[in-house]
């Protein structure tokens, strides 16, 4: 039997080999219907909204309020991790994977204090995510700006 | 004491482990070593404010129970050896402030158990009549400093392993009936290229491979000659790894190796991936079960070797390697 700690290469590969892969088809199912489930909720309330007289801005807000309480509060009684376990993705990229990233360090930085624990810490996970997604809706918006200057119109 | 060959230390007057105590968490309780535990906590705050609180508190009753379980009054003890995971090892340090017994915090991540019994044990060549040694990880306080908050909804691969909710501490002899720790072999660090945080084992596997080996080539003995080698926490990824290295390079250790992060959790009942982890899985593990199957004489000679990845968040996040360390001690009776 060859050595694997022959070079670092050979030892990567080697190791590759015999970590085993995350079950992706198994994750991707769970996070599709999981996704797609809390995407018909907020479909749902949006259509209420409207059936109520909202409109359609006003309705997606709602949803979004809806959503967000509705994750928070699953984090605060220890389910969305259990969900988020099982579905990934499907929990994760709907807005209420971006409400469970800010509520959940702030509980658990509370211990640190309201400042510098809850306030300090809050966005560690979610930082990120607010940095990148304001920053390329800039550079999205410069784009467009420059090739549609005749039909935009600044108020 | 006296050297043997590279790196090995044989004791003239082997120290004797007097006594061992162990407590472990929620999860741990319901693995398939719960019974051997001193104590099996049933949340992981055990009546604290914070995650350190409860580590803290977790190391300084194990210690408690392990100098009453000794008979050995406090004030005999003349040093203590103890670590954990923690920045600048603080459930420690908070757990032993109020002993009054002398302390050295040392930091060799999982591999702290052994490098305390190492420590404690040369000590005991020398001045000290007692030493105390412990280590504890939380896998609350843990997660919390390495990874994510815990109740961040997101998935493990499976590599990753499972930091143990434990503590365990030992109280030496230099004089005593055994079990005896008769050489010991601090490892050198061994760095493979892994950069990968949640595959600790196959960081941590070459350096128990080269400590192991260097063991036997520095005592002369041979896999054989133990009757259980038993690796800190390599988990099962890092244990075949270990069993596949050692074998290329012609030493069959597979009928008499085993990994204290395999044994204390059931992979398949309790979703712990790759295994536990953490300075608490090796110090409980060896406190509760080794310790007692040593003093029943079922294991006569046993091999230790606890593992460490010598890394933090930063050096993580700074795209650096994983340094691994294997220290060993040989037990027997």
């Amino acid at each position: 039997m060859e050595n694997p700690l022959e070079t670092e290469k050979t030892y990567q590969k080697y190791v590759d080999e015999k970590s085993p892969d995350s079950p992706i088809l198994k994750n991707c199912f769970n996070a599709f219907w999981v996704g797609g489930l809390i995407c018909s909720i907020g479909q749902i309330i949006l259509n209420i909204c409207k059936s109520r007289g909202f409109d359609i801005a006003t309705s997606g807000t709602i949803v979004s309020i809806i959503l967000i309480a509705i994750s928070a509060f699953f984090t605060g009684l220890n389910i969305f991790n259990k969900i988020g376990k099982f579905a990934g993705a499907g929990s994760l990229v709907p807005i209420t994977g971006f409400a469970n990233s800010i509520v959940a360090p702030a509980m658990e930085y509370k211990s640190e204090g309201y400042i510098m624990g809850v306030g300090g810490k809050m966005f560690t996970v979610a930082g990120p995510v607010l940095v990148f997604g304001i920053s390329s809706s800039i550079i999205v918006g410069i784009i467009y700006l420059i090739f549609n200057t005749q039909s935009i119109t600044l108020v | 004491m006296e050297k043997l060959g590279k790196q090995t230390i044989k004791f003239d007057t082997p120290p004797t482990i007097l006594e061992c105590a162990s407590i472990v968490g929620p999860k741990e309780s319901e693995g398939p070593l719960a019974k051997y535990f001193d104590q099996c906590l049933e949340d992981e705050f055990w009546g604290e404010k914070t995650w350190e609180k409860a580590e803290s508190k977790i190391i300084k009753e194990t210690i408690h129970a392990a100098i009453s379980k000794s008979g050995v009054p406090a004030e005999k003890i003349d040093c203590s050896f103890a670590g954990d995971l923690l920045n600048q090892c603080i459930s420690s340090s908070f757990a032993l402030r109020d002993s009054n017994v002398p302390f050295f915090g040392v930091f060799g991540a999982c591999s702290t158990f052994v490098e305390s019994l190492s420590l404690g044990a040369i000590c005991t060549e020398s001045f000290a009549k007692h030493v105390l040694c412990a280590t504890s990880s939380h896998f609350c306080s843990a997660e919390k400093q390495f990874r994510f908050p815990l109740e961040l909804g997101n998935q493990r691969p499976p590599t990753a392993q499972w930091t143990v909710t434990g503590s365990g501490a030992a109280v030496l002899s230099k004089s005593g009936t055994g079990p005896f720790i008769t050489h010991i072999t601090p490892g050198k660090i061994v760095d493979m290229g892994i950069k990968d945080a949640n595959n600790m084992g196959a960081a941590m596997a070459p350096a128990f491979v080269d400590t192991l080996l260097t063991h036997f080539k520095d005592t002369g003995r041979t896999p054989n000659y133990y009757d259980a080698i038993i690796s800190g926490d390599l988990g099962h990824i890092g244990k075949e790894i270990a069993i596949d290295i050692a074998k290329s390079q012609g030493y069959n250790i597979k009928s008499n190796y085993n990994d204290c992060g395999v044994l204390i959790f059931d992979k398949n009942k309790q979703d712990t991936h790759s295994g536990g982890s953490g300075c608490g899985c090796c110090g409980s593990v060896f406190s509760g079960y080794f310790f007692k199957q040593l003093k029943s004489k079922k294991i006569k000679r046993l091999l230790l070797i606890a593992t460490g990845a010598l890394m933090n968040s930063t050096s993580s996040q700074q795209g650096e390697s994983i340094p691994g360390i294997a220290h060993a001690i040989s037990i027997e009776i």
